[in-house]
């Protein structure tokens, strides 16, 4: 761990000068009040590549990040969107900018893998999911994407306790020269009616502590035109009941202490009410379902380095969410069905880590949370779930190996107010993750981990009336890697920079959580029933190309291989390919800075997949590749900084489903203009 | 630099060109494919329709054909018949029957109703209505109920539009015609725990409900016998856990007096009435397994426990349709099985052995009789 903290230390320092082109973003924990523009000037790309290179190449588990500047002048508009870009990863995009948008990694569900806030978990225990669409890129300075978990000692248990982890961190307060305070803003335009403006203020409030603000608004009427085309028919449909208003408002304070400790506490509130357009289906091509939300949290941090030998770090949240849904249609007798849900969580963390010697270092991180939820239904359970997670876990940095292990501890305990509750659990899972550096060259590595991990059922899995089953247990995965890295800078060279991730791998999911027929009402219940294993292979390959002083290009491409097959000893179907888990996919990406102007073309493929379990033409969904364009342009305005993009998105406009019957948008644009003083 | 530079655009060109050739998608296959299998055949009947419903959302509600004559069965004939309607036969089917010439499929999830020709499935008319449940017929009309708590009532020839609508219990579900009167088994499945508990009768006279039969709550199923009286079944009511707070059962209603003759006291998930022969079949959520029984309507008892008499229900895991032949006597049973996979369509003779079964399409689930 002391080496990859070495590479850390020093690259976030350049990484600091090139957030701060952008919006003026940095992060917080260097030590960098000050940096002035001289040094902003002489941003030196390499650099970043050159930290970018640290975190990647010396990873023991596969990882994928974006930062600032990508995320500016990718064809994104929230976090979902610029995930599709990663390889291993299956967006589930129910369409629009108000649709749903969960992903799934390595062909395990969406609620294995882990969404973490400025390191803190979002939780959601009502349905395990988060929906990615909610978070916008605005005030974003790094998505990262770690299969298995992030490989740090020094984290909350959390952190180690999902089959994998997205990481999304916010801009962090930093301040030109001799400035006590600074603005950010942007305004985004485009199709779809979207009218999204964002504000940044922040405040030095005194030499070692910084105050910050971003909100920001969306809106859209969500209409965009779709079309079904076969021999005898040819229909255009406008989709209706996709639109959508939210604000999110997010206020940071932090700073350091005299003891070069680091604290800060955020507050977030995001409000949205939104359509939920349905399945387009035969005659039926409108909707009227109404979705209402409302989270918010406050959580804080804190992290010391008390000796050379000892590091601590604490984290806490509370979080309350509300979550409104309407269905017009659905007539009882005084009124609408019309369900209230209110979640929330009252979470705690201490991490300590602990050096015993120059190459070995031990962790201890606890955490605990209790979760609850409210609804408006007859008879509702109102789960209440008390999580305690332990880890111990331990690094051995050799010269040329790194090997990092841990233990996981989860003790689970329910209570509810009606009805059965779910019995206790104790659950042990360990991993380990290792990186060797086979030859005298460190741009060279072979890794591999393995892993075995639960995801808890949700209180929807649980206790939803009628549906829920409180005899079920953890759905269990055990995953297998084995892969390499190569990583190259070559300052000065055409290729600047050249970063290959190929990795082989191999899960098992058990006891995995589906719906099945139930009882003679002809209703589903939930049961541990399936089994899935899958067999894939991914290859990252990012390179950084030096054509002239002015003049530089970035190509990346992603492809991946996943064979998820149903191996269920009750399977009607045994060895078909899972439902929406494409065998092909992949993405292209080139950008080029040329002077004052950046270009962006990417490119993303998802193979021919079936809709249903069945591996049969009626249940066949067709590949879909899109490819989208942007265009941007950084100019001075009265001494003022601006960047302008444009981006037209779906360039050769294809009708396509993700997920069936939610038909995505053909051909749209948007447009950009962000500054910052 | 410039040489680099042509040979950047010329990999990009490439690139691009590469990634415009997967342009050709194939288009998606909705075609019929067909399996053959035994033949049987009779005198009067020329096949029959199953309707598969397909899961929530998916518009894979189907359309399959079986041939007594030939012994062809015909899987998703829907779009090769009707290459034109828009998305094809729809979101759910939940109901087929046949009626003269023109055969009625009701497609829940696509609020409409399919009227086709019997003999080739081909489009007359599209019905518009709100969330439609089944479809029964009198003289010149067709009667559907609506769970917006009405039963429709269109007239055989000008079948896209709804003349009346006859208001009825909440959810109305299955109906029956007997004399000049229409039962209906109102549900109030949206309204749980405060489910409907009554029969409305419409006169067909003036149709207008005349009165509402306090039976148990959440009513289902509802079929004639030919002695004046209407089976309907209760699904019950269940606690979280799944035990029964109030168990499901078979009610005999006399439509003479309109009043309850007999409470069956057994759960029932769906029946069909050939004769004086009821076969009745009812998935247990504790046991995990089926029961197949069989009643006699003239003297209201019960003949068997398990009308499948060579071990066949073993293979069966989700019953979901059941149909007789009403000229051979032979039973017609579905299988939805997970619900996500394709079904399987059983035909038992009289005796309760399996004479054959075909694959179906998602969740087999009614099935009506083409007559020569």
């Amino acid at each position: 761990m002391i080496k990859i903290k070495g590479v850390l230390v020093n690259i976030r320092f350049y990484y600091a000068f090139a957030s701060i082109l952008g919006i003026g973003i940095v992060l917080p924990n260097t030590a960098v009040g000050q940096v002035d523009t001289a040094k902003i000037n002489q941003l030196n790309e390499v650099k970043i590549t050159e930290y970018k290179n640290g975190v990647i190449n010396l990873s023991p588990v596969p990882v994928q990040v974006l930062y600032g500047n990508d995320l500016k002048r990718l064809n994104s508009l929230s976090v979902a969107d610029a995930i599709r870009y990663f390889s291993g990863v299956q967006l589930k995009d129910y369409g629009g900018v108000g649709g749903l948008k969960t992903i799934n990694v390595r062909s395990m569900s969406s609620n294995h893998t882990a969404v973490f806030y400025d390191g803190i978990q979002l939780g959601n225990a009502q349905n395990g999911q988060v929906d990615l669409g909610k978070f916008s890129l605005d005030n974003l300075e790094e998505i990262a994407i770690y299969v298995g978990q992030k490989p740090e000692l020094l984290m909350p248990a959390k952190g180690f306790a999902a089959a994998s982890a997205l990481y999304l961190k916010t801009a962090q307060p930093i301040f030109i020269s001799g400035k006590k305070y600074g603005f950010g803003a942007s305004f985004k335009t485009g199709s779809f009616g979207l009218i999204n403006p964002n504000l940044s203020y922040k405040q030095k409030i005194s030499n070692k502590i910084s105050f910050l603000i971003d909100v920001s608004y969306l809106e859209s009427n969500g209409k965009y035109r779709f079309r079904y085309k076969e021999l005898a028919y040819d229909t255009t449909i406008i989709r209706n009941n996709s639109d959508v208003k939210s604000a999110r408002v997010e206020a940071t304070l932090s700073g350091l202490l005299p003891d070069s400790s680091k604290w800060n506490i955020k507050l977030y509130n995001y409000n949205s009410a939104r359509g939920l357009p349905g399945a387009i289906v035969s005659n039926r091509f409108t909707f009227t379902q109404r979705q209402w939300d409302d989270n918010s949290f406050v959580q804080a941090s804190y992290q010391n380095k008390k000796s050379a030998r000892y590091n601590f770090m604490f984290n806490t949240k509370y979080a309350y969410s509300f979550m409104r849904y309407l269905d017009p249609e659905f007539k009882i007798q005084n009124g609408f069905l019309d369900n209230r849900y209110t979640e929330t969580e009252w979470y705690i963390s201490a991490a300590n880590l602990y050096k015993i010697s120059k190459i070995w270092e031990i962790s201890l991180a606890t955490d605990y949370s209790l979760q609850r939820l409210d609804a408006n239904l007859y008879d509702f359970a109102y789960p209440s779930r008390n999580t305690g997670l332990v880890v111990l876990a331990s690094a051995l940095n050799l010269n040329r190996l790194i090997v990092q292990g841990n233990i996981l501890a989860t003790l689970i305990a329910e209570q509810v107010k009606n009805g059965d509750q779910s019995a206790n659990r104790q659950e042990y899972t360990p991993s380990l993750m290792a990186s060797w550096q086979p030859f005298q060259s460190k741009d060279f590595r072979i890794r591999s981990f393995y892993k075995s991990i639960f995801r808890m059922p949700t209180f929807n899995d649980l206790y939803y009336t009628f549906i829920g089953n409180t005899k079920l247990k953890p759905e269990y995965t055990k995953q297998y890697d084995l892969g390499f890295t190569y990583g190259h800078t070559s300052n000065g060279k055409r290729l600047a920079y050249l970063s290959i991730q190929t990795d082989a791998y191999y899960n098992l999911v058990k006891d995995k959580i589906v719906a099945i027929p139930g009882n003679n009402l002809g209703r589903w219940t939930m049961v541990n029933l399936d089994r899935v294993q899958i067999k894939g292979f991914e290859t990252n390959i990012q390179t950084v190309w030096d054509f002239a002083a002015q003049l530089k290009l970035k190509a990346s491409a992603n492809y991946t291989f996943e064979k998820a097959v149903d191996i269920s000893a009750t399977a009607f179907r045994y060895g078909d390919q899972i439902p929406y888990i494409p065998v092909h996919s992949g993405s292209a990406r080139f950008g080029i800075d040329y002077k004052n102007l950046a270009f962006n073309y990417s490119y993303i493929y998802t193979g021919e997949r079936y809709s249903q379990k069945a591996n049969i033409t009626a249940n066949y969904v067709k590949p879909w590749y899109t490819h989208d364009l942007a265009i941007g342009a950084n100019f001075a305005c009265q001494q003022t900084r601006f960047f302008f993009n444009a981006e037209i998105n779906n360039v050769f406009n294809q009708y396509y489903d993700v997920v069936l019957n939610y038909p995505m948008p053909g051909r749209n644009y948007r447009f950009t203009l962000s500054t910052n003083f | 630099m410039k040489h680099q530079l042509q040979h950047f655009f010329k990999l990009t060109g490439f690139l691009l060109l590469t990634a415009l050739a997967f342009a050709c998608r194939k288009d998606t296959p909705f075609d019929e494919d067909s399996e053959q299998g035994a033949k049987t055949p009779s005198l009067t009947v020329k096949g029959l329709y199953v309707l598969n419903e397909g899961n929530w959302g998916s518009n894979k509600s189907s359309l399959d054909y079986y041939s007594y004559d030939d012994g062809k069965y015909t899987r998703n004939i829907f779009g090769t018949a009707n290459p034109a309607v828009t998305l094809g036969l729809g979101d759910v089917g939940n109901d087929i029957k046949i009626y003269g010439a023109k055969m009625y499929v009701v497609v829940n999830g696509s609020n409409k109703v399919e009227i086709l020709n019997a003999s080739n499935a081909r489009q007359v008319a599209k019905l518009e209505i709100n969330n439609p449940r089944y479809v029964t017929f009198y003289k010149n009309f067709a009667y559907i109920t609506s769970y917006d708590g009405y039963v429709a009532m269109v007239d055989t020839t000008a079948l896209s539009t709804i003349k009346t609508k006859i208001m009825v219990g909440n959810q109305p579900e299955e109906m029956a015609v007997v004399g000049n009167k229409l039962y209906v088994a109102n549900s109030g499945g949206y309204n749980y725990p405060n489910y409907d508990r009554t029969v409305s009768v419409i006169d067909l006279t003036n149709n207008t409900e005349i009165k509402k039969i306090d039976v148990a709550i959440n009513l289902d199923r509802l079929r004639a016998d030919q002695y004046g009286d209407i089976y309907v079944s209760s699904r019950g009511q269940m606690d979280q856990s799944g035990e029964y707070i109030i168990n499901p059962s078979l009610f005999v209603i006399d439509t003479k007096t309109d009043l309850i003759k007999k409470d069956f006291k057994i759960p029932v998930s769906n029946f069909s009435i050939n004769g004086d022969d009821a076969y009745l079949y009812s998935y247990s959520y504790a046991t995990q397994k089926s029961t197949y029984v069989k009643l006699n309507v003239k003297d209201e008892t019960i003949v068997s426990n398990n009308f499948i008499t060579d071990g066949t229900e073993t293979l069966i895991a989700t019953p979901y349709g059941i149909e007789v032949d009403p000229s051979s006597g032979d039973i017609f049973l579905t299988d939805a099985k997970d619900y996500v996979s394709p079904g399987t369509i059983y035909c038992f003779d009289k005796a309760g052995k399996k004479k054959f079964s075909f694959t179906t399409g998602d969740i087999p689930a009614h099935i009506t009789f083409l007559f020569k």
